[in-house]
């Protein structure tokens, strides 16, 4: 169910300054939570990381924590001055990574 | 017989600090967008008017539904839509063999839901009809209630009716399960021994310890509740009150609740669609 979902504006003009809205869905389980009927606690597993690049070069990270709720909404901005592709990837724990990419315009 | 609304001055503070919101919003309101706070109550209802619980939660929330792309319940939507094409079962079929797009097809559909029907004399709610669906036409085998396929099916289904008002029909062959519902809703129930009524016909508008209580529609089911960081079925909702009260809670999809949710539907007859709402 981890599919990652972009906001990217597809024309940027040159200087703008524009919001990258992502949302991944993604249990993010704490690892604090208990199985009702055995007791057992439920292992962690989150979404450690969020990267964004720019033809390569990282232009945002985020490093997330437990606290952070299910289904995490991230929004950053970029002032890109040419035009290119950008790719999203999100770590969970034990190195799993789901990346999105969209390509902009800059006019 | 029941005391009509006393929280009419508490809704009216609370949709003041709604109205600042959309008299400030820059972004042209779309078409199924919650506008109106109070909506004229069906003939015969004991409500004085029906309030959306999108009005109950605090504006963070509400902003959280306004925006399509930061709805966390639009990631079942999707789930929905990948899954209508899918080929499923011993048949070959997907649901889009026979129904095609379910923005044409399935529009007005949630609206209506649940139906009677007459092969198992009784009523019928969206999850029965995809899974009498998969069973008989398709030959694929049935969803669990509260799967994430079954969740975003039910999802996917009722946001085509986004938008339009509930229209369910209680007359006719509907009447003795609308009875079955009506009398389940005014039942007081388990060892708090409470009623449905009791706390959203009663006392709408109030606190009962640090929630706040909504009129208790289902126009935004299935919905997204942050409490249960997922999209979650109203038969779910039926089962986390009815434990709330300590009272053995009935199963998903049975007779008990599919009645209630036509009461249910009834009293929020008028209401706008709201699937995937966002509540607390």
């Amino acid at each position: 169910m981890a599919q990652p979902r972009v906001r990217v504006p597809k024309k940027i003009k040159k200087g703008e300054v524009v919001t990258i809205k992502t949302l991944i869905g993604h249990k993010m389980e704490t690892g604090l939570r208990r199985n009702k009927k055995t007791g057992k606690k439920i292992p962690r597993k989150i979404i450690n990381s969020f990267e964004a690049k720019i033809d390569g070069k990282t232009v945002f990270k985020a490093v997330l924590h437990p606290a952070v709720s299910a289904n995490p909404f991230i929004s950053f901005t970029i002032s890109p001055d040419k035009s290119g592709t950008i790719e999203f990837i999100w770590t969970e724990d034990g190195g799993k990574t789901f990346t999105k990419t969209a390509k902009f315009e800059v006019a | 017989m029941f005391l009509k609304s006393v929280t009419a001055i508490s809704l009216a503070a609370l949709t003041l600090g709604a109205t600042t919101s959309i008299v400030a919003a820059k972004e042209k309101k779309k078409p199924w967008e919650v506008t109106k706070v109070q909506v004229k109550a069906p003939k015969g209802s004991p409500l004085d008017y029906l309030a959306s619980g999108y009005w109950f939660r605090t504006k963070k929330t509400q902003s959280l539904q306004n925006d399509d792309f930061e709805n966390p319940g639009f990631l079942w939507v999707e789930q929905g839509k990948t899954l209508w094409s899918k080929v499923d079962g011993k048949a070959g079929k997907s649901c889009a063999s026979c129904h095609q797009k379910a923005e044409k097809t399935m529009k007005g559909v949630g609206a209506r839901y649940p139906v009677y029907f007459p092969k198992w004399k009784k009523m019928m709610a969206i999850q029965h009809r995809v899974n009498y669906c998969r069973e008989n036409n398709m030959k694929a085998k049935k969803w669990k209630w509260e799967s994430g396929q079954m969740l975003g099916m039910a999802t996917y289904i009722r946001n085509q009716s986004r938008g339009m008002a509930v229209a369910v029909k209680v007359d006719g062959s509907a009447k003795k399960f609308f009875e079955a519902g009506k009398k389940f809703y005014y039942q007081r129930r388990g060892q708090l021994d409470m009623s449905c009524a009791g706390c959203h016909q009663q006392n709408f508008g109030k606190r009962i310890r640090a929630d706040l209580l909504s009129q208790g529609h289902s126009n935004g089911f299935p919905t997204y509740r942050l409490k249960w960081q997922k999209i979650g079925s109203l038969h779910r909702r039926f089962r986390g009150c009815n434990s709330q009260v300590r009272a053995k809670p009935y199963k998903r999809g049975s007779a008990e609740y599919t009645n209630l949710e036509l009461y249910l539907a009834w009293r929020g007859l008028g209401l706008k669609i709201e699937t995937p709402a966002v509540r607390q």
